[in-house]
């Protein structure tokens, strides 16, 4: 109980500094939303593209390709902002289990937030070929939850290690392309519109490493915490 | 770690190993179609992977104890494990496209098992990347223990599991029996159950005599 406690309250912590700033959710979103718009701009240089057969298949990737790289930013920064000298005041307050699962808790409500919004923007500029929209919209969810577990554990080993950006994209893309690969069946056979009790197996593949990264997660992040 | 200094399991792995050139090359094989006579590669391709699978056991296993306890010979112990667990990888690697090459057509033909063992691939250097990008020896021990128990179950399910849940060409997976099933006959489990021990012991032997120099250079640097 006191474990829920302290997650809670550092979950709480966690909303409101970003509530106060809004610098990581205006800066991704304008990020997503940047991107998106370039893409637009690329492909509307080939006209008649939005009627190719392989438009479908560009939808799809392209849309995750640009969530994974939104989420890395987003995420990348779990970490780092925290000053040393705060960090020490959370180790002598908290147990490390509640510092990691209220960061992991954060990450997904705002990667699912972002995902949803950067769905809509998509969607906006890039005509809607979605043949089940609640199941594309449940891989998305799915695929933010399991792109912050994944991240969240990476920024906290890359945030000890030093030099950030490269090291945090070396170390995570070799855990997260299962992950992705998974997404993007699901999400290409949510847009196909097929029987959805087909997908339930990679469903359960992609709840089974989010249950692995989260058990090693909770296991090693004492050791890494103690510096 | 007594053991690592004894003779008798060097012998055994160089005895088992030597023997399974004999009688892996000589021994009759069933025929097969498209196999033919590239089943014999069966005897130094899964071995391969069992060498490279002992020693990364074996490295977590230090890594585990190197959390518990934080001696640095532990840390050593884990990176040499890990590397000539890289070697073993690379050569089950290239063993798997020479065979691919002469059963599936090509060296690389974007198998799930091929991909899956690529990006597991990536995962270790990934290890060895993040292992020279710290200083702190200290640091850079306990940062690489973490990041290798954290590498190794997604390796397992990368390689063991993933493939075996889609349409693989390689045996053991979608559908398709592994060799173990039916095809690999007692004449064929004379040549491979030795070469599996001897193999794994080879790697475990190549680990420890990198160990073992870690452990005089570091000595030396001490000294000095």
């Amino acid at each position: 109980m006191k474990l829920i406690d302290q997650t809670w309250e550092l979950f709480k912590k966690e909303v409101v500094l970003e509530w106060r700033s809004k610098y990581a959710f205006n800066g991704v979103l304008l990020y997503v939303v940047s991107t998106v718009f370039v893409c637009y701009i690329s492909f509307s240089l080939t006209p008649g593209f939005d009627k190719s057969t392989g438009y479908k298949v560009v939808w799809n990737v392209l849309f995750w390709i640009i969530i994974l790289f939104a989420s890395v930013n987003a995420i990348a920064k779990s970490f780092v902002q925290e000053s040393k000298s705060r960090l020490l005041y959370y180790y002598s307050i908290a147990s490390p289990h509640a510092i990691i699962l209220s960061k992991t808790i954060y990450n997904i409500l705002l990667m699912s937030l972002l995902s949803i919004l950067a769905l809509i923007v998509y969607l906006v500029f890039f005509n809607n070929t979605i043949g089940d929209p609640l199941f594309y919209f449940i891989t998305v969810l799915l695929g933010s939850i399991s792109f912050s577990t994944v991240f969240t554990m990476i920024s906290a080993i890359a945030s000890k290690a030093g030099n950030n950006g490269t090291l945090m994209a070396i170390l995570s893309f070799p855990v997260i392309i299962p992950v992705i690969l998974i997404l993007i069946r699901l999400s290409k056979s949510a847009m196909d519109g097929i029987e959805r009790s087909l997908s339930y197996g990679n469903i359960g593949v992609l709840c089974l490493i989010n249950v692995i990264v989260m058990a090693t997660a909770l296991l090693l992040f004492p050791y890494i915490w103690r510096d | 770690m007594k053991f690592i200094y004894q003779t008798w399991w060097k012998v055994i792995a160089v005895v088992l190993v030597l023997s399974t050139l004999i009688t892996g090359l000589l021994f009759p094989v069933p025929s097969l179609p498209v196999l033919h006579e590239t089943i014999r590669n069966l005897y130094f391709h899964v071995p391969m992977w069992m060498g490279m699978l002992s020693v990364f056991v074996i490295s977590v296993f230090f890594s585990i104890m190197y959390l518990r306890t934080g001696k640095e010979e532990y840390d050593l112990a884990s990176i040499e494990c890990v590397n000539t667990g890289l070697v073993f990888f690379t050569l089950g690697l290239i063993t798997g496209m020479i065979w691919a090459k002469f059963t599936w057509g090509e060296f690389w033909s974007g198998d799930p098992k091929q991909n899956s063992a690529a990006i597991a691939y990536l995962l270790y250097c990934a290890y060895v990347v993040l292992r020279n990008s710290i200083d702190e020896e200290q640091k850079r021990a306990k940062i690489s223990a973490i990041y290798n128990i954290f590498a190794f179950p997604i390796m397992l399910v990368l390689i063991f599991i993933l493939p075996r849940m889609t349409d693989s060409l390689h045996p053991g997976s979608g559908g398709n029996p592994a060799f173990g099933k039916y095809d690999l006959d007692n004449g064929m489990k004379i040549a491979f159950y030795p070469a599996m021990l001897g193999w794994s012991f080879i790697a475990i032997w190549i680990a420890t005599l990198r160990y073992r120099i870690r452990l005089i250079e570091n000595k030396r640097n001490n000294l000095n």
